[in-house]
């Protein structure tokens, strides 16, 4: 049973982060994943000072209000300042997480907080931290029900707004052209980004969220043409490496996050060779056959 | 006549250095209108500014008598080739009824009807066979016809078109300006960024001469002077040889077909 909770919520993450990849890195902006997980940690460390509590909703609220800002900022160099957008992500993160760390150390008397498990959460430990009802019912691990309800949110966001984000990916100059805010769509983007990854890093840890919002969507993109297919074969991919890599951590007694962002890796490896419209096996069959 | 654009004291600035710089003029309906200047002479923003893309530092502009929020539905754009990723999985008929999105719901499906719309304007441009064609598989003239075809399937009255002939063959380019002309035939409008001073007295009618102010803006007859080619673009040696062969040509009619062989 806990081998299910753990790919189940594995798998939840993964699809949330993929479909939202695949917008991320059609806009050149994959690494905002990256910024948005390091940066949030002064967010949690004052959201711990002000509440006083370790509990989740608390966390959430300040990172997701950090990563925001975080967008924000990055957007604010990149326009004002003229910054490059790579520079402005470099700028804003290691900047705000510098902060993060810093606080850390300052209160660490008063806080049972380090960048350990703020950072690396463990999907192992997922199984452990149950909800149970007030009858005393064993309903499952927590984890799950919060994986559950972003990817839920994320879809309904796609579903809804699939036209505006996919034009304003596309031809932002368009799109304004015909009345609809790239700003806004910037934003809410970022918005569904920043939620995602604060939500998934409590339990899934920082460096799998980063993968899974990059890899499955960079291999999806290799193998199709068609955006929608894209955001399908991305949940696959992400699906996949899920399930692999839980098992492929078994096999070696080792890490599940690294496990399960290896195998992202290693698909993506696969897709870049034996992709058959850009592979590079493909190309050269048929450069040969010419 | 009745006025499909004007434009008053429009001034844009990037960074407070200003790329237009007191900018009046009006267009009337029903033209077909070339934007010439030299590179930097602000013809891209000012379209761009005219669609609301670019916030201006002071001015105005309305589009039939009216600001631009009240008749965007009716008013087109057309960018720059090369101002979009190619390689993005959409297929030609993802990009043409894109066209169709200002028309629909905030979050309405395209339906049948827009999709024979978007059919229909493939067809006009030539690209009925290339519907479910990946774009980054379609050459430089096919990219642009498809553009236009998004352009197309708004029905829109006024079309901004930055530089429609970029990068494409000269039987694409022709047949471009025909169906150009047979839009200002039903007068409809269509303002376009050209490059080529050559053809500027063959495609035109109307001709806007732009070098960070604006040299002049009436009927290419009367407006595409040497004296004003001079000022637009100063001595630039380069267009000396363009001038000159303008003036050469100046014995004949400019307006009549088949004068000029491409």
């Amino acid at each position: 049973m806990n081998d299910l909770y753990i790919i189940l919520t594995a798998t939840l993450v993964s699809a949330s982060c993929a479909l939202l990849g695949c917008f991320l890195i059609l806009r050149r902006m994959a690494m905002v994943g990256d910024a948005i997980s390091h940066a949030v940690l002064p967010g949690i460390v004052i959201a711990f000072l002000l509440s006083g509590s370790r509990d989740s909703v608390t966390m959430l609220l300040g990172a997701g209000i950090i990563g925001m800002f975080t967008t924000f900022l990055i957007e604010f160099f990149h326009k004002k300042a003229r910054l490059q957008t790579d520079a402005s992500i470099g700028v804003t993160f290691t900047w705000l997480f510098a902060i993060g760390v810093v606080m850390i150390s300052l209160f660490a008397g008063k806080v049972d907080l380090d960048q350990d498990c703020v950072l690396y959460g463990e999907i192992a430990y997922v199984p452990l931290d149950v909800i149970i009802t007030q009858g005393g019912v064993n309903i499952g691990p927590k984890a799950l029900y919060v994986s559950g309800i972003i990817l839920l949110v994320t879809l309904l966001f796609i579903f809804l707004a699939y036209r505006k984000l996919f034009l304003t990916t596309f031809d932002p100059a368009f799109a304004s052209a015909i009345g609809i805010s790239t700003t806004l769509w910037h934003y809410a983007l970022m918005g569904a980004v920043s939620m995602t990854t604060v939500a998934s890093f409590e339990s899934v840890g920082a460096i799998l969220v980063v993968a899974l919002l990059i890899a499955p969507a960079a291999t999806a993109y290799l193998l199709t043409d068609n955006f929608k297919t894209m955001l399908g074969l991305a949940c696959l991919a992400g699906t996949i490496s899920s399930i692999t890599g839980y098992y492929l951590a078994v096999w070696l007694d080792g890490s599940i996050a690294g496990a399960i962002a290896t195998m992202s890796g290693m698909l993506f490896g696969i897709a870049m060779i034996f992709s058959p419209a850009h592979g590079l096996f493909f190309r050269k069959i048929k450069a040969e056959a010419h | 006549m009745n006025t499909a654009l004007e434009i008053h004291d429009l001034t844009v600035a990037f960074d407070r250095k200003p790329v237009l710089w007191n900018i009046d003029l009006t267009i009337p309906q029903g033209k077909l209108v070339g934007i010439v200047g030299p590179n930097g002479a602000g013809k891209s923003t000012l379209i761009k500014a005219a669609m609301g893309i670019l916030p201006l530092s002071s001015g105005y502009v309305k589009l039939y008598d009216q600001p631009l929020e009240h008749v965007r539905e009716r008013v087109s754009y057309v960018p720059q080739r090369e101002s979009v990723d190619w390689d993005f999985p959409a297929s030609v008929m993802d990009v043409v009824l894109m066209g169709r999105y200002a028309k629909l719901g905030l979050f309405k499906r395209p339906r049948k009807a827009d999709k024979d719309v978007a059919m229909d304007c493939l067809k006009k441009v030539g690209m009925e066979g290339f519907i479910n064609r990946q774009i980054s598989q379609l050459s430089g003239g096919q990219q642009q016809r498809t553009f236009l075809a998004r352009a197309l399937a708004q029905q829109a009255d006024l079309y901004f078109m930055d530089e429609p002939f970029a990068g494409v063959d000269a039987a694409t380019e022709k047949a471009i300006v025909t169906l150009l002309r047979e839009m200002t035939n039903q007068n409809k409008t269509v303002i376009v960024v050209h490059h080529d001073l050559q053809s500027v007295s063959q495609y035109f009618d109307w001709i806007v001469m732009l070098n960070t102010r604006l040299v002049a803006s009436g009927p290419t007859e009367t407006t595409f002077t040497s004296e004003n080619l001079e000022a637009t673009y100063g001595g630039k040696l380069t267009l000396l040889t363009d001038v000159a062969d303008l003036m050469r040509r100046e014995d004949y009619p400019s307006r009549e077909e088949n004068v000029f062989k491409p």
